[in-house]
């Protein structure tokens, strides 16, 4: 009998290989391994013989029940695996016959952050700038340093940056304000300069109804030879006026921006008279221009910058901004 | 920074005016009120009463009855529900008849049957503080000399003030005092600035005798100054004191601590002290840490120090204070104390600022010296508040003062061209008024003999402020941002997006018209996501994620628009057609540190099949002119094995059309099938297209020719196309599949597909055996190179 289990075990594998279905496999199983099989009741009869020849038997035993278990197993997934094979062929399209697709006849829709975006563009377009882009990840030279804000600067914390595991601790980030493209612009191009850099920003910010760690800004930079803080003043109360409407006025407060010298935050007036603060701008500092390799003795600038997601919640009146990514599309086919 | 405006009118008596009106001169200035409140208005019937008796109310549990003496001789009984009052307390009392600040009028009633003749306050109930859970105990913070009877608010010294909360800019240094504020509103509202200055007289043995002081490293510190009290007060700060310091956000502890606090809000200056008798040597050595030094700071923290941090030891060399960040522990003044070093110093701003950020250990102190303090006279300014508050509250001081100095920021005069400041800020301001303003607000102004320029001397307090442009701001700002001319730039040329912005304008526009809506997805997914869907697990990560679910960036839009179609099945809005462009990150090329960033356009279908996303291929395809579009069926990671094509235009591979592995579905929890489009939008916008050139349409009649092959499965319809256009040759106008059909009369393994092919000529009519012909060309050349054969 001892010598049987082997020959049995054998035998089992080469059915079990040749198995067609689960149904077969399902059968040599129960054959073998089941309460009735053959190794069952050699198990059974292990206390029959003497204690020496028990020990060995039981080895040999448990040893081909072991083969006859892992080929059932291996059968099985042989089994499954063809029979994914099988739906997918089954299911084998070419995709290279064309055949005339009747599309609903629905639109789609623009997200609303996309609409407000372009029409900041066309605005700044229309006022004769041009629309520049950048990387969303950023080093610390374009995000930081080139921006006058060195490693020590008490503005650095402000930003709540998010960094990425690349180069050294805290080198590369995800650009934290659009900004960097002022700098990616200006050592690649001389002045005069005109543009506008809308793109995605990131800070560290939980997501709550007016937060999400992943947001919009558009910046604006004009570089030429005698541009003022007048021109700054007027070129801000020309935009809010073809954006918002001829009865909206602008003002400019002092306030304080490492890249920017005098800087201002700007405010645009409401109808009951009160000002909405909207964004941030100055002078571009000479320390930057340098950086750029730009004379400041010879040319002058000025930046502006501010989050276009607001811009889309205040004209569509959205209560919670992370409605902006969950893409409901009964949110979306609103607008 | 909060102040005051009592504190404000100690430095400028002149400064007076409607709040709101002052807070629009602050906020003019650059120092934007973010808040405005009008404080210590106490009502009038709250006075100060004396507990007398307590005893248990007779038919309620919660409610105890107190016997107050209110000063008038008779003794009023009070019910109240707070239990934290002793016997002999004195607490705020408000009397019949005192409306609260909530509105409240106090009457006479009965509660439960015992008469209440009045109320205990609480700090809430007075508008003092945030506490409702006790009754104000006021026995320290009243003067001992306090009867009962005496109105509240002249008991704690309150006067009506208005409080601002300030937004103040890293640039200014000088503006978190008060002393800076009323400097800057002073000269806003052109009324004098005359700061106090103090003087007492000392007693005793010579400061030298008491201490040395010693700056090892004069790059860490400019200036130290010293002073040393004896017999410190101990135990808690005036009324009026500790008042201010509660007005402007700083909790009262004791008196030596308060002193440095108030002289800290009220002139700029922090300052620490150290308990004398615990400095080993009683000498003090400036100097920067070395890597692995320790102390245990204030806070009972245990630190380690590295190179480069400015420190504090002491005659045995050992750590005894973080230098302008935090003291240390050892030589903290207690109730033991009994003298005192007074230290004002100037640090390297880089250095604290470093120190504070790698140890994250931020303080009011290190605020200010990370932005620069004040290294000139104004330090011996603080000092003498500093002696004088102590020696008001029972110090003595030792004469003399230590005064070390480190390197110090070299401001000699600079140079302000008027043309300059103009040419900057569009104004046509004269010397003569640039230095006035300047002068106001302390800086030092002397023409130029030339005219052409003003030699202007920075105060020590405006550290930031160093070059002509520094100068011009402060110059713009005392002549009012609103009375700088509004113009435009004249010498910009014609804006205009670029061809790659236009051309994903269109994108849009095309997938609008297509149905899809445009989605916004975060660029971040879980560890695992990518995975998920079939792909590599080698997102760059994010150091300090917001989420930890959200903290890897993805390599495709995959895991983003499958989490978007879940999104809209879980929320029963059926299936969707949706599409997103946005940025991927590919790990950076060798030598690179940014990663391979790349704009990626997707669209996903939801409840339809590969052949939908081949139609909106195909509708970009011609939108766009993409020369040579292809499908290559293909195996394609995350993407169904049978149902999948490679997409390439103009010979390179672009992306991948096709549908989404419905165990991929299965895994992100999405019912499907889902068609998928998913380009690299980037190349393709910027890669070849297809010039549009005019091709005459003809005025002849065509002829419309059907064929139908059978075509074995393993030739791919365009193969066929490709052999019918070769074959027809110039006269074939247009070729459409318009039946794909297997079943009954079609071998297995093949199926027919059936063609419309129309010929035409641009100048003439074909006659019936042209059209024959070729149609049997097309039969014969599709035959031989596919072998496809016509169904007959």
């Amino acid at each position: 009998m001892m010598e049987g289990y082997e020959k049995a075990a054998a035998d089992a594998e080469e059915r079990l290989a040749a198995a067609a279905d689960i149904d077969a496999v399902a059968a040599i199983e129960r054959e073998m391994l089941g309460r009735r099989s053959k190794f069952t009741e050699a198990k059974r009869k292990l206390g029959e013989l003497d204690p020496g020849a028990r020990a060995e038997a039981g080895r040999l035993l448990n040893e081909a029940r072991g083969r006859v278990e892992a080929a059932v197993a291996a059968a099985r997934a042989r089994l499954a695996a063809s029979g994914r094979a099988d739906r997918y062929a089954a299911e084998r399209l070419d995709l290279t016959e064309r055949l005339p697709q009747t599309a609903p006849l629905r639109r789609g829709h623009f997200h609303p952050v996309t609409q407000a975006r372009d029409r900041l563009e066309d605005v700044f377009v229309g006022m004769g700038y041009t629309v520049e882009e950048g990387p969303e990840v950023e080093s610390a030279w374009y995000n930081f340093e080139a921006l006058n804000i060195p490693d020590w600067h008490p503005a650095r914390g402000s930003f709540d940056t998010i960094f990425v595991d690349l180069g050294q601790p805290e080198e590369v980030m995800l650009r934290s304000h659009t900004s960097p493209v002022q700098i990616r612009v200006m050592e690649h191009r001389k002045p005069p300069i005109y543009i506008v850099a809308p793109g995605r920003t990131f800070r560290a910010d939980t997501a709550d109804a007016t937060h999400l760690p992943a947001f919009n800004q558009i910046e604006g930079l004009a570089v030429d030879r005698n541009i003022t803080m007048g021109d700054l003043a007027g070129t801000i109360d020309e935009f809010v006026r073809a954006f918002f409407g001829r009865e909206v006025k602008s003002r400019l407060r002092p306030s304080y921006f490492p890249f920017t010298e005098p800087s201002a935050e700007f405010d645009i007036s409401r109808p009951d008279g009160s000002w909405l603060e909207l964004g941030g701008c100055g002078m571009v500092h000479p320390n930057v221009l340098s950086n750029c390799g730009i004379d400041p003795e010879e040319w002058q600038g000025f930046a502006f910058g501010f989050g276009i997601d607001r811009l889309a919640v205040m004209r569509h009146e959205i209560d919670d901004i992370r409605e902006f990514v969950n893409n409901d599309v009964r949110f979306l086919s609103q607008f | 920074m909060k102040v005051l405006l009592s504190w404000l009118r100690e430095f400028a008596p002149g400064i007076d005016g409607d709040p709101g009106a002052l807070s629009d001169v602050l906020s003019a200035l650059g120092l934007t009120v973010e808040e405005m409140t009008v404080t210590g208005a106490m009502p009038g019937g709250v006075v100060l009463g004396r507990v007398l008796d307590l005893r248990p109310h007779p038919d309620a549990d919660r409610i105890q009855l107190v016997d107050v003496d209110d000063g008038s001789g008779s003794t009023l009984q009070v019910c109240c529900g707070a239990f934290n009052m002793a016997v002999g307390d004195l607490v705020p009392l408000a009397r019949v008849g005192t409306v609260m600040p909530g509105g409240l009028e106090i009457a006479r009633r009965k509660l439960r049957g015992q008469t209440s003749e009045g109320m205990c306050c609480s700090e809430i109930e007075l508008d003092m503080g945030a506490d409702a859970e006790g009754i104000m105990i006021l026995n320290d913070r009243v003067a001992s000399s306090a009867e009962p009877g005496t109105p509240l608010a002249e008991a704690l010294g309150l006067e009506p003030d208005v409080l601002w909360d300030l937004d103040v800019g890293a640039n200014r240094p000088d503006a978190l005092s008060v002393m800076g504020v009323a400097r800057d509103l002073a000269a806003g509202l052109g009324v004098a600035f005359e700061p106090p200055d103090w003087s007492t007289p000392a007693s005793g043995p010579d400061i030298s005798e008491a201490v040395e002081v010693e700056i090892v490293d004069p790059t860490l510190c400019g200036r130290f100054v010293g002073r040393v009290l004896r017999n410190a007060p101990a135990g808690s700060s005036p009324p009026w004191m500790a008042n201010r310091l509660t007005a402007l956000g700083q909790r009262p502890i004791n008196s030596i601590v308060d002193i440095s606090n108030y002289v800290m809000l009220e002139l700029g200056q922090p300052s620490h002290t150290f308990d004398l008798g615990r400095v080993s040597g009683a000498q003090i050595r400036v100097r920067r840490a070395r890597d692995g030094e320790t102390i245990i700071t204030l806070d009972g923290q245990h630190r380690m120090l590295a190179n480069g941090d400015g420190v504090i030891a002491d005659g045995d060399d050992g750590v005894i204070g973080i230098a302008g960040v935090m003291g240390g522990a050892s030589s903290e003044i207690d109730a033991s104390t009994t003298d005192v070093l007074v230290e004002m110093a100037w640090w390297d701003p880089p250095s604290i600022s470093r120190t504070a950020k790698r140890l994250n250990l931020s303080s009011e102190a290190a605020t200010r010296f990370r932005r620069g303090a004040d290294w000139g006279y104004n330090v011996e300014r603080c000092m003498n508040r500093f002696v004088q508050l102590a020696v008001e509250q029972g110090a003595e001081v030792a004469p003399g003062m230590i005064d070390e100095r480190g390197d110090l920021p070299d401001r000699r005069p600079l140079r302000v061209r008027t043309a300059r400041v103009n040419s900057l800020l569009g104004t046509s301001l004269s010397a003569e008024a640039i230095a006035g303003h300047l002068g106001s607000i302390g800086f030092g102004a002397d023409m130029s003999d030339d005219g052409a320029g003003i030699d202007v001397t920075i105060p020590t307090w405006r550290w930031d402020t160093e070059t002509e442009t520094d100068v011009a701001e402060e110059v713009a700002r005392l002549h009012g941002y609103e009375n700088i001319e509004r113009t435009v730039p004249t010498g910009n040329e014609a804006g205009g997006l670029s061809t790659y912005q236009k051309d994903r304008r269109l994108v849009r526009e095309v997938l609008v018209g297509a149905g899809c809506c445009e989605t916004q997805p975060m660029p971040f997914v879980a560890p695992g996501a990518l995975a998920a869907v079939g792909l590599a697990e080698d997102g760059i990560t994010l150091s300090n994620p917001v989420d930890d679910s959200e903290s890897v960036l993805r390599t495709s839009l995959l895991p983003g628009q499958l989490g978007a179609v879940a999104y809209n099945q879980r929320h029963f809005n059926g299936d969707v057609r949706l599409f997103e462009i946005g940025h991927v990150y590919l790990p950076a090329p060798e030598g690179q540190l940014l990663p391979d960033e790349r704009e990626f356009l997707a669209v996903a279908l939801s409840g339809e099949e590969a052949p939908a996303a081949v139609a909106v291929l195909d509708l970009l395809a011609e939108a766009l002119a993409l020369p040579a579009v292809e499908v290559r069926a293909a195996v394609l990671a995350g993407m169904h094995p049978t149902r999948s094509a490679e997409v390439v235009v103009a010979g390179r591979a672009r992306g991948a059309v096709g549908e989404v592995d419905p165990e991929v579905l299965e895994a992100c929890g999405v019912s499907g099938p889902v068609a998928w489009l998913q380009l690299d939008l980037q190349q393709v916008l910027e890669g070849p297209r297809t010039r549009r050139r005019y091709r005459p349409v003809s005025k002849y009649p065509p002829s419309d020719v059907d064929l139908a092959f059978v075509v074995p499965d393993d030739v791919a319809a365009a193969q066929v196309e490709r052999a019918l256009r070769a074959s027809a040759g110039s006269l074939l106008a247009r070729v459409e599949l318009f039946d794909s059909y297997r079943g009954s009369g079609v071998p297995e393994g093949s199926r027919s597909l059936a063609y419309r092919l129309r010929f035409q000529a641009p100048d003439r009519t074909l006659t019936d055996a042209e059209v024959a012909e070729i149609r049997q060309r097309c039969v014969d050349e599709t035959s031989r190179r596919t072998g496809a054969t016509l169904r007959s």
